[in-house]
């Protein structure tokens, strides 16, 4: 994963609340068995929509959404990050994240910043006022910079250092693997494994 | 929108700790310090074909084994045709990814259920119906609606590629503490209200990002009069109020639903497991960080009007005004929503004319949902012009349905009787509404273009599904009675 530290680029200004990862991306497109390719497939349904905000000429290049309230709740696709990046979005701000999704996107190098809804609103205006202005994202000061403008954004302080640092999270926990491995020792020895397959232990509730 | 109460000062050193806290401190591989998090065990992996070959992919690239195979296992279900199982799967792209599982679970030795096996169907179904799911076990699986085996007790989270590959790797997770919501529901349910009008109330009440950031506790008389089925029903959506997972103690009804299943203990084992499940439940006195309180008895059937789970209403309420939505946001949200979904403010629910009634879904696609609702259609006739499909949740929900004679029921109503998987709850496979389509589903998202593109969902119980199958407008079994009395 690349280091991130400050960026800039074109902000893209979202006015919805409630984005869940169906409206990111469609299920329909969910059908690759690869990491990448899903660019077309990033807000497929509304991008029919040619006054849609993304098929705005002046967005066009976009690398910092702001979006409203609860972006990304709903189903835990990381296709929706994926999306996301393959499109070219590093950063995505909002006033609240549905959980698993801010937890991919801090996984794929994706920046989720939270912002105040007031902060929102500002930077929506902002951006409206001067369509294709850029943004600066400095994720060692936890700041967004437009012009005169300076907004914090909060995101937790783990998700900051590897996206800072670029460290993979399989990685870091393997070197606690001796631990893991003492773990796996005390554990009960009735807690279920899946192999081998067994029976049920009475026909009565052979069905269900 | 959250009525959420914060309940006063947490007191963190009383010893007293909640279901969640205990099953969190059992986990615990390693304490994350200065920010860092917890490093958790993960007692069992569910695989399924969609959120699962881009982590295959990763482990192969970095030449690391997938640690336990015996905490995993895979079976095929959002893709897979509930017509003609036993022909090649027509879509290209869905076959590829049916067969990629396929292979991956060859190589890294994983058990998997593929469509036509027995045991297949749709993964939040086949885990507790196999035994695996536990009481106090921790439990992921690269889908959201992994909230659903919270029913027994377990500590079930919801995850991304990454950390599906992450737990192949590992067989932990690095997560940070919940904050704990106590969800309690008292009194008792009326007649014709379910389970699955309790979680809509719930999330209508604290909104989709209500639950954000906790671990729900749903507690309360109404709560452990349940069926085990009906706390699946309830834990399943706990995703849809922005959760990370919800629980419900394991009680005599857990141990009674468990008992004797494949993979369930045995023997002094039993015992053993038994005496640390009823350590399980939260301290008397513990606290929670957040308190929401229902009252059962006051409990309608309930229906969604808009495109999120958190925009429903008593099926006895009019379509809302969103002039009267005091916050802008929402305001708009409710807009938008009332235009997709072609409503008028003021419009009484029950007027509303449904195409499609579907049945089926991780939420509502059990034994008991398919009974509840063959019970109301018994006999009847089904609206003129509606479709109804019922798709049950695993091979064997299809095969015990069957013996009990209920495909019969639903098919002399004039129902579709289809094989096993998630089918219309997300439309991967070709099961999906065409454009302008209204659909009453049993499922558990009202997204736009969820069900089909240009589709219109509104989430509803089994019991007002299969009334509405018969009246052909939003219904629940109180309407039936009046319609008999008149």
């Amino acid at each position: 994963m690349q280091k991130f530290t400050t960026f800039t680029g074109i902000a893209v200004p979202l006015r919805r609340s409630n984005v869940d990862t169906d409206q990111i991306i469609p299920a329909v497109h969910l059908k690759r068995v690869t990491r990448t390719g899903f660019e077309d497939a990033l807000f497929a349904a509304w991008r029919l929509d040619p006054e849609f905000v993304i098929n705005k000429k002046e967005y066009q290049g976009g690398r910092v959404l702001i979006a409203g309230a609860d972006f990304g709740i709903g189903s835990s696709r990381e296709h929706a990050v994926w999306a996301l990046r393959d499109y070219g979005f590093d950063v995505v701000l909002s006033p609240r994240f549905g959980d698993i999704f801010r937890g991919n996107s801090g996984k794929q190098g994706l920046l989720a910043g939270q912002i105040s809804e007031a902060d929102a609103e500002t930077l929506w205006n902002l951006v409206e006022c001067e369509p294709g202005v850029e943004l600066t994202v400095d994720l060692v000061s936890k700041t967004v910079r437009v012009g005169d403008l300076t907004v914090n954004f909060e995101i937790d302080d783990y998700t900051r250092w590897r996206l800072l640092e670029g460290l993979d999270d399989i990685g870091l926990t393997l070197r606690d693997e001796a631990r893991i491995s003492e773990f796996e020792t005390k554990r009960e020895s009735w807690l279920p494994r899946t192999l081998p397959a067994l029976s049920p232990e009475s026909s009565s509730i052979n069905l269900m | 929108m959250t009525n959420v109460i914060p309940t006063s000062t947490r007191i963190s050193d009383t010893g007293l700790r909640t279901l969640a806290e205990k099953v969190w401190d059992k986990h615990l591989v390693t304490k994350g310090e200065d920010g860092t998090p917890d490093l958790i065990y993960i007692d069992l992996h569910l695989l399924h074909e969609v959120t699962s070959p881009q982590a295959f992919d990763g482990l192969r690239l970095a030449n690391r084994p997938l640690r336990r195979p015996d905490l995993t296992i895979a079976t095929e279900d959002h893709n897979t045709p509930t017509l003609a199982i036993d022909k090649p799967i027509v879509d290209p792209t869905s076959r590829t990814q049916i067969e990629t599982l396929r292979r991956n679970c060859a190589e890294y030795g994983v058990r998997l259920h593929s469509l036509g096996d027995i045991e297949q169907g749709i993964v939040h179904v086949v885990g507790p119906q196999l035994g695996l799911t536990q009481p106090g076990i921790t439990v992921v699986c690269g889908d959201s609606h992994t909230s659903t085996h919270g029913a027994f007790g377990a500590m079930a989270l919801g995850i991304g590629t990454s950390e599906v590959e992450h737990v192949m790797a590992t067989q932990t997770l690095p997560l940070n503490p919940f904050k704990t919501m106590a969800i309690t529901v008292n009194g008792a349910l009326r007649e014709g209200v379910t389970a699955k009008d309790i979680i809509l109330a719930v999330i209508a009440r604290i909104g989709t990002g209500g639950g954000a950031g906790y671990v729900l506790e749903y507690r309360g008389e109404a709560i452990h009069a349940l069926s085990m089925e009906g706390r699946m029903t309830i834990c399943n959506m706990s995703i849809e109020a922005g959760a990370r997972a919800g629980m419900v103690a394991p009680d005599q009804v857990t141990y009674d639903y468990l008992k004797g299943r494949a993979h369930a203990p045995r023997g002094a084992d039993w015992d053993a497991a038994v005496a640390y499940w009823q350590t399980l439940a939260t301290d008397e006195g513990a606290s929670f960080d957040a308190e929401v309180i229902i009252d059962a008895n006051e409990l309608e059937p309930f229906v969604t009007w808009g495109t999120n789970p958190g925009q429903g209403v008593s099926l006895s309420e009019s379509v809302p005004n969103p002039a009267e939505i005091i916050d802008a946001n929402e305001r708009s949200a409710a807009e938008r929503a009332l235009e997709y979904m072609d409503l008028t403010a003021g419009t009484p629910m029950k007027q509303i004319r449904v195409d499609t009634v579907f049945l089926g879904s991780c939420t509502n696609s059990r034994i008991e949902d398919l009974r509840a609702a063959a019970e109301i259609i018994k006999g009847k006739t089904k609206a003129e012009g509606l479709r109804m499909m019922v798709v049950p949740g695993s091979a064997r929900v299809r095969i015990e349905a069957e013996a009990e004679g209920l495909d019969q029921i639903f098919l002399d109503f004039g129902a579709e009787w289809r094989f096993a998987g998630c089918s219309m709850c997300l439309g991967m496979n070709p099961d999906q509404l065409e454009p302008g389509e209204r659909c009453a589903s049993t499922s558990n998202r009202n997204f736009e273009g969820r069900q089909g593109k240009g589709g219109r969902t509104h989430l509803v119980s089994p019991l007002v599904a299969a009334a509405t199958a018969i009246r052909g407008t939003l219904s629940s079994p109180w309407d039936l009675v009046q319609d008999g009395d008149q």
